[in-house]
């Protein structure tokens, strides 16, 4: 039984933890990009780690912490505009190719070693060098809170403070969607994701509508870079394509084109590889599946479940039949 | 079972379903039996959780073997712990603090005939969190070897050479050779059903590790090991068509849901690779390759063996296609599925035997890899997925022999850019011009304007 309690509270405590608010958060932009768009956006996790570098460089360059938002901002709108002109015009396909390249192409330049001064390289930027003026901003008083079975510094490196933090932007961005969807605006993304032609036989300049999406989704991407790296490190390799995938996974489970869907995804998707990890560390036998192997066997769980998904369930929990973007 | 049901419908292709089916079986039987295998050997992992952190490194000879005994010591305050590299060249420690540590190699116990490649990154300096896994790498050189020069793509040569441009040409030459093999069943994949395939990458990386299986593990023959791998992966291609995209066909999937279907088949294949071999990287052949010099060009033998494969081969797909009934269907339906069948070709039949080839190919491509590259991963493939996209894209999605000139372009650029960047942007380089193509020639090199939407 203790057993069990104890899962839960892992399953808990991930699902409120700030990586799973920053997936949420890449998700939601995801979400512009394809679920109300219909843009096949392969690199999210390359906004996420320019936003990342964009933030994390500007602070230790001794910028205030709103310029180096802004600066986080402005690198995912140039990558957007980077990636748009090429592919917009072409068939979806070409986006995924180009933008899971380009991705990779900032990944790849971020660990080089040319680069070891500003981003650190493979070994990436620590924590405490871009941390400081975060912390600052907390209004909370100094020491721990626990509650209900969650203990957390209040402020610390990973405490409540970027917690709230995360969660309090996991919500906005949701209400922003939710009102930018609502628009005029958001029925011709709509629109396009249902029949490009017909939008572009209303008047409306579809390339131009795109791009918006993608900025905007994209900028979102950024935002979640932050709130992944504020409590742990910015590394290159830990935001590649895997995460991309991930996002997708998250997305796509909890329903694209749906306002609270990608944020379902998200809780869901860490909560339950940690009960997959857990269930399989306790009840097969050692010998059978060793304990690096029981979290091998929880992501290729996560290969198959998008697989499942996909095939038999394209709306993902929330999402709608008829707002499919496929 | 499906050759079975389709028996009476289609007899004279029976006895090849039939054996095709049971190769199929049989690949996975061996596939399930080869891999389990190493995993019981491996050595006690250190899993990083919230209380601990691993730090591990492999060190590796300049050849690519694993440097066997060599003394590694860990340091930080009031700890320190000298550990040995074993037999794969591994050395792993679990820690239960974070902060700065000092991993320093003793150069006294390197194998005979190596030496650091640079003395500046010994002792490393490297930061410790926990739950995380941090990693000490040292290069080692051969004492031969010119001071300072580490031999390989790691750093950015001082001047271009006429020497270096050879090497790196014949290198980028190899590279475009392997990469074709695997491109030009991507590109065929694209052309007969529209699906960009995520996972064909792993398809490589199963080729390299089903040999390792076989003539590693199980001891046989290069030669007949590399044909088995060939045919079992060619076989869990059909049973990939067979089990998965026949029925996602029929069921009328779009193709950028089964382009995120293949993602999810990559995701699962990979891991399901790192489950059974674990994350290190595992060789084909056990003893060091011997080295042949032609002129200013120096490769392992059997890279100048793995190029003279992959010619041979990509000639004989070239006159499939161009010369054989079956390969004008395939062209066929590449070009137009719907009029294809109008005109009395059956595209299933064409796009089950499209998968098979493309598989086996990929399957050559990973063993060929394996043995060039010194060994085999699960994430080889991976990393070479960008390529090959780049490669079918370049030469224009959905032809096969754009696909061939695609990779040998992709392949030069990729080597020739060690001799001006660092070895770092070797692969960015590629997809760099990846995109600017897309920007002025959307269809690729051969590709036709209409194809593009």
């Amino acid at each position: 039984m203790d057993f069990f309690i104890g899962l839960l509270q892992d399953m808990t405590q991930i699902a409120i933890s700030p990586s799973t608010a920053a997936f949420a958060v890449a998700a939601i932009g995801l979400n512009i990009h394809f679920g109300y768009t219909g843009l096949l956006n392969m690199g999210q996790a390359g906004f996420m780690l320019l936003g990342a570098y964009g933030f994390a460089i500007s602070i230790i360059a001794g910028l205030p912490i709103f310029v180096a938002i802004l600066i986080a901002l402005g690198c995912a709108v140039i990558f957007a505009l980077v990636l748009g002109i090429p592919t917009l015009k072409l068939r979806g396909d070409y986006l995924a190719i180009v933008t899971i390249s380009a991705a990779e192409i900032i990944r790849m330049v971020g660990r080089s070693s040319l680069m070891t001064n500003i981003t650190g390289a493979a070994q990436g930027l620590t924590g405490n060098s871009y941390r400081g003026p975060f912390t600052d901003l907390s209004f909370l008083p100094a020491g721990r809170t626990t509650l209900l079975w969650f203990t957390y510094d209040n402020t610390g490196v990973d405490g409540w403070w970027v917690r709230l933090v995360g969660w309090s932007v996991v919500a906005l961005v949701s209400f922003l969607v939710f009102l930018l969807i609502r628009s005029p605006w958001g029925r011709v993304l709509r629109g396009i994701r249902e029949d490009e032609d017909a939008i572009r036989s209303l008047g409306k300049n579809v390339y131009a509508y795109k791009m918006q999406a993608l900025i905007l989704g994209g900028s979102i991407g950024a935002i979640a870079g932050i709130i992944y790296v504020l409590p742990s490190t910015v590394q290159p390799d830990s935001m590649g394509r895997s995460m991309t995938f991930f996002i997708w996974t998250a997305l796509l489970l909890g329903g694209a084109a749906s306002i609270f869907g990608p944020v379902l995804g998200a809780v869901i998707f860490f909560a339950v590889r940690i009960l997959v990890k857990g269930l399989a560390g306790q009840f097969i036998p050692e010998s059978i599946m060793n304990s690096q192997q029981t979290e091998q066997f929880s992501w290729i769980l996560v290969g198959v479940a998008l697989m499942l998904l996909v095939i038999f369930r394209p709306q993902g929990i929330l999402g709608n039949k008829r707002e499919l973007s496929f | 079972m499906t050759a079975h049901s389709e028996k009476l419908s289609r007899t004279p292709t029976l006895r090849q379903r039939a054996i095709v089916a049971v190769l199929a079986l049989a690949g996975a039987l061996t596939l399930l039996g080869a891999t389990a295998m190493p995993a019981l050997g491996a050595e006690a992992p250190c899993l990083a959780d919230v209380s601990n952190a691993c730090i591990q490194g492999t060190v590796k000879m300049s050849t690519g073997a694993p440097a066997v005994g060599v003394d590694i010591t860990v340091e930080t305050t009031n700890f320190s712990k000298v550990l040995t590299t074993d037999k794969a060249g591994k050395w792993v420690i679990s820690v239960t603090t974070a902060g700065k540590y000092s991993v320093k190699l003793d150069p006294a116990t390197l194998p005979s005939g190596q030496r650091l490649a640079s003395t500046s990154a010994n002792p490393a300096s490297i930061t410790v969190t926990l739950h995380a896994n941090s990693g000490a790498v040292f290069k080692l050189e051969s004492t031969s070897a010119p001071a300072g020069s580490s031999g390989t793509s790691s750093t950015a040569g001082s001047g271009i050479t006429w020497d270096r441009f050879l090497q790196q040409a014949a290198s980028g030459l190899r590279l475009g050779l392997l990469l074709a093999l695997a491109a030009i069943g991507l590109s065929l994949i694209y052309g007969t059903t529209g699906l960009s395939n995520f996972a064909h990458a792993e398809q490589v990386t199963m080729g390299g590790l089903i040999a390792y299986g076989l003539a590693n593990v199980l001891g046989w023959n290069l030669i007949l090991a590399t044909i088995a791998t060939v045919v079992i992966t060619a076989a869990t291609g059909w049973t990939q068509d067979a089990l998965i995209w026949k029925p996602l066909r029929k069921r009328g999937l779009g193709v950028n849901q089964l382009m995120i279907v293949t993602i999810g088949l990559s995701i699962a294949l990979q891991y399901t690779f790192q489950y059974f071999v674990g994350a290190g990287t595992v060789r084909i052949q056990q003893d060091n390759p011997a080295v042949i010099s032609i002129g200013a060009v120096t490769l392992t033998l059997q890279s100048y063996v793995a190029m003279g494969i992959a010619v041979i081969v990509i000639v004989l797909a070239g006159l499939f296609l161009l010369k054989t009934r079956v390969g004008r269907a395939t062209r066929a339906v590449s070009d137009n599925p719907a009029l294809a069948a109008a005109s009395g070709i059956d595209v299933d039949r064409i796009i089950r035997l499209v998968w098979t080839i493309s598989a086996g190919l990929a399957g050559l491509s990973g063993v060929m890899l394996g043995l060039v590259l010194n060994g085999i991963n699960w994430q080889t493939g991976m990393q070479l997925l960008l390529l090959l996209f780049a490669a079918v894209t370049l030469g224009g999605l959905g032809t096969a022999f754009g696909a061939l000139a695609g990779s040998l372009i992709i392949g030069m650029v990729v080597e020739l850019t060690n001799l001006v960047l660092p070895g770092d942007f070797k692969y960015a380089t590629a997809l760099v011009i990846l995109i600017l193509l897309l920007l002025v020639r959307p269809q690729g090199i051969f590709g036709r304007k209409e194809r593009v939407g």
